[in-house]
């Protein structure tokens, strides 16, 4: 049975501020005065065609049941999405752009998403994009829902480009005695012409750093491609099967991170990790996706606000935000103030 | 608005040779690649530079004139015909490639850049921008961020959105913003993603950050003839269901097959119905175990002669046919209309076969190429424009193609945009509600709409028609389209 849409429009109309909740895995803005709109009834898989590689479904729908429905085809969400064992929605996953290490491969969220229909400040039924890979008419609402935390509108559906899963992976583990060290190899990687699937960069204790290069692909030419990535690097240890399946399910995840930590996510590009590791070296952390994105765990947010705004740096706490998720130097801009005042002329989200 | 005043305020940023108001000047600038369309404006300013471009935008605010930013003007929709009276923004001057930073993998360039300058520039380090809609080595960066123009490789690697990380731009008013970074992810709304495909309706891009990747390591390319286009849409529903991810997955019938052949010979087999190209692309070893994986798939769908490019030669020229294939039909008749939908993948076979049918009514031929990968569908519709009444019969025809597009659940367009040509179309695909909600946003950035006025939205009376037919630059074989 479909969901109601149009008590959900009610519902936003009849509010002075409205906040949608998903599974709560992640962060959101929050406001004391703020109506809860429950969208636990907007879940399910609306249609699935794998020959298309599209799925749509509602946005409160769990992204495992997702998974193991596509995993059924041999396809998958290559944008790799994070809290997935915690339960974390598609809505969600959207609304917080919770893309994970594999993101590097083919793109984040923004890249798979294709089409919504979400609920706007207005209370009025918006769909953007549509159900086809290609295509140029209308604007990208889809794009500008990818990480906006529900600020400018009520996902109720997703439509996402899907792709055919790699059928093996394998991943080369490569220590290295300094973060330099693991910085100069990085572009070596980043800019051969092997298709590598994921490079996280994770820091140890004392200083060292290791990188795990994610391949996948078909198994056939997966050992030789393992080979030219270690020959490349010029050392480093294979890890295969279910070890090295733990390994990236653990960061997508984030096991490593102490229950009363905060988790904090930092965009950036590698040029930049220098700088800002100086400023968080008492903090555990790895840098993902190729060295465009910092995960920093945390007990002294405040610390790390002053340290992201000082690097011109903006982060996000994804896991136990206390207050306001958005830490650091968020710039905004006429542009987005606009269309703020578009989507939200009354103010109901909470911004 | 007072003209002369308007005119005087140009003339304070612009030197006489970069403000053209002659006739005989603004005729080159009347019309885009739609020569459908045309319109005189008021004056073409030539800006050189960025604050050049915020200062024409200020007046054009100030005064009330609507304005137009130009590329190089291969729009096939409209989007770069000039307002009545307004004012022509063009940005080919402003063609620096501002920053390439092999290491981050990024370049950052002005919107006159020719889109293949960004790799020939990145080509020494091993990378290029992927992005390769068939005028690439004349289309602007600009008019591909305006238009999300895409290309032959969108199944694996995405249209130009999935390509641009950051963007500067100027407002309507003459604010300036910049939207996204230089990192591959964010953690802010993608008001960058946003603004790509607005078809210059939010303002003028005045700087653009783009991803680069590494150059593929290897292609396999081959080409497989059936009797029936139906077979060659089942082979392209295998390979899909295969598991296999090619780079290309093209389809030409049999009209596009003998125009090619006629015009570059590729070595096409010119009694077949359809034809696919199938091209991998990436690290030698994983194409070499998708290879045996695709021949096997493709033995299976039953074609009934497979050719397998062996070396880059035998390959460019697979796809220099594929290329020509417009132009080519072109050649078979003195004017045509390309068309531009996007039907679900599971559909193409049906939708085909209508297009035949509708072809076969209206008495019309109509050459089909297309982006099989993608379910985007070019049909070109082959008409004498000296006949009376042929040209309104081929828009016709046209629009059932796209009434037919929307009832099979695909879009409008799928890379040429909305611009002139096909805004009437919106209200089919979009609900009232999301027309307004569209409105709504274009009238909220730009109260005045005086940034590409009367573009994407249904309204007023269309400029005169005047011809239709290949590009002045296709005529001269300097650009092709796909
Ligand atoms: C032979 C041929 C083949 C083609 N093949 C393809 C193809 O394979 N795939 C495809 O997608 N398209 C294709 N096109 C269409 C066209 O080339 C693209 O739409 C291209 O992006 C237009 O670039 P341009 O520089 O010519 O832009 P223009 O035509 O000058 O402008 C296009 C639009 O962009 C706006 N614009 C230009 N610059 C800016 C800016 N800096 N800021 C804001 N708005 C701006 C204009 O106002 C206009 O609305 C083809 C066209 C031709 C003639």
């Amino acid at each position: 049975m479909s969901p109601d849409i149009r008590d959900l429009q009610a519902a936003v109309r009849a509010h002075v501020r409205v906040q949608p909740r998903g599974a709560r895995t992640k962060c959101a803005p929050r406001a004391d005065d703020a109506g809860i709109l429950d969208l636990s009834a907007f879940s399910g898989v609306i249609e699935y065609q794998p020959t298309e590689f599209v799925i749509t479904a509602w946005a409160g729908t769990p992204v495992a049941e997702v998974q193991a429905l596509l995993a059924q085809h041999g396809q998958y969400l290559p944008f790799d999405p994070l809290l997935v064992g915690r339960g974390a929605t598609l809505g969600g996953t959207v609304a917080t752009n919770a893309c994970g290490p594999e993101r590097y491969r083919y793109g984040g969220v923004r890249d798979f998403l294709i089409g919504t229909r979400f609920v706007d400040g207005n209370g009025a039924l918006i769909q953007g994009g549509g159900k086809v890979v290609k295509n140029a008419a209308g604007f990208d609402y889809p794009k500008l829902m990818v990480g906006s935390l529900g600020r400018l509108g009520i996902l109720v559906d997703v439509t996402f480009k899907v792709f055919p899963r790699p059928e093996a992976y394998a991943t080369l583990r490569v220590d290295c005695p300094s973060l330099e060290a693991a910085l100069a190899l990085l572009p070596k990687l980043t800019n051969c012409p092997y298709d590598l699937n994921a490079i996280d960069l994770l820091m140890g204790a004392g200083g060292a750093a290791a990188l795990f290069i994610r391949v996948g692909g078909l198994a056939a030419g997966l050992p030789q491609r393992m080979d030219r990535v270690r020959a490349l690097c010029g050392s480093g240890q294979v890890i295969t099967g279910d070890d090295e399946a733990r390994f990236w399910h653990a960061a997508r995840e984030f096991e490593w991170l102490a229950p009363e930590e905060c988790l904090v996510k930092v965009p950036l590009t590698p040029s930049r990790i220098p700088a800002l590791d100086a400023s968080v070296r008492h903090a555990q952390r790895r840098y993902s996706v190729g060295g465009n994105v910092a995960w920093i765990a945390t007990r002294d947010l405040p610390a790390l606000d002053a340290a992201l705004k000082a690097l011109d740096l903006a982060g996000l706490v994804l896991l136990n935000a206390a207050g306001d998720p958005r830490i650091g130097h968020h710039r905004t801009n006429a542009f987005a103030e606009r269309v703020a005042r578009a989507l939200d002329p009354h103010g109901r989200f909470v911004r | 608005m007072n003209q002369s005043a308007f005119l005087a305020a140009l003339r304070a940023i612009f030197p006489p040779d970069r403000l053209l108001m002659a006739p005989a000047a603004l005729a080159a600038y009347e019309s885009d690649a739609l020569t459908a369309f045309q319109a005189r404006p008021v004056a073409v300013v030539i800006p050189e530079t960025q604050s050049e471009v915020i200062a024409a935008v200020q007046a054009c605010h100030r005064f009330g004139v609507p304005f137009v930013a130009r590329g190089s003007g291969t729009s096939l929709s409209g989007g770069s015909l000039p307002v009545k009276e307004g004012l022509v923004i063009a940005l080919n001057r402003l063609n620096r490639i501002l920053r390439l930073d092999p290491q981050q993998r990024i370049a950052v360039v002005e919107p006159g850049v020719v889109n293949l300058d960004i790799t020939k520039a990145a080509a020494p380090y091993g990378l290029l921008y992927a992005p390769d809609p068939s005028s690439q080595p004349i289309c602007t960066i600009g008019g591909n961020v305006a238009f999300n123009s895409g290309g032959a490789h969108c199944l694996k690697y995405g249209m130009t959105s999935n390509h641009v990380l950051g963007l500067k731009v100027v407002l309507p008013d003459g604010e300036v913003a910049e939207l996204g970074g230089e990192s591959l992810d964010s953690v802010d709304a993608d008001y960058a993603g946003l603004f790509v495909g607005s078809e210059g309706l939010f303002g003028i891009v005045l700087e653009i950050t783009v991803r680069l990747l590494p150059k593929p390591e290897t292609y396999r390319t081959l080409l497989a003839a059936y009797r029936s286009l139906e077979a060659a849409g089942d082979a392209v529903s295998s390979v899909i269901a295969s598991g296999l991810l090619p780079g290309a997955l093209e389809i030409m019938d049999n009209l596009s097959i003998q125009a090619a052949e006629a015009a570059v010979k590729p070595g096409y087999p010119l009694d077949a119905a359809a034809l696919l190209i199938v091209e991998l692309e990436g690290e030698r070893s994983q194409v070499e175990a998708e290879w045996e994986r695709l021949k096997a798939v493709i033995d299976a769908s039953q074609p009934y002669l497979i050719k397998v490019a062996r070396n880059d030669d035998e390959r460019m020229k697979i796809w220099k046919g594929r290329k020509s294939a417009f132009s080519a039909v072109g050649r078979l008749s003195p004017d045509y209309i390309v068309q531009d939908g996007v039907v679900p993948r599971r559909r193409l076979g049906e939708a085909l076969a209508e297009i035949e049918k509708l072809s076969a009514k209206w008495g019309i031929r109509v050459a089909n190429v297309f982006h099989a990968g993608d379910g985007n569908l070019h049909p070109l519709i082959m008409f004498d424009g000296r006949e009376p009444g042929a040209l309104h019969r081929a828009e016709e025809l046209a629009s059932e193609i796209i009434d037919l597009c929307i009832r099979l659940g695909g879009s409008i367009t799928g890379e040429h945009g909305v611009g002139m040509e096909k805004r009437q179309y919106m209200p089919r695909q979009f609900a009232p509600a999301d027309m307004d909600a569209m409105w709504a946003l274009r009238k909220v950035i730009d109260p005045d709409e005086l940034a590409n006025r009367g573009k994407v939205f249904p309204a007023g009376e269309a400029p005169a028609l005047r011809q239709v037919g290949p590009h002045p630059l296709e005529q001269a074989g300097v650009i092709s389209r796909e």
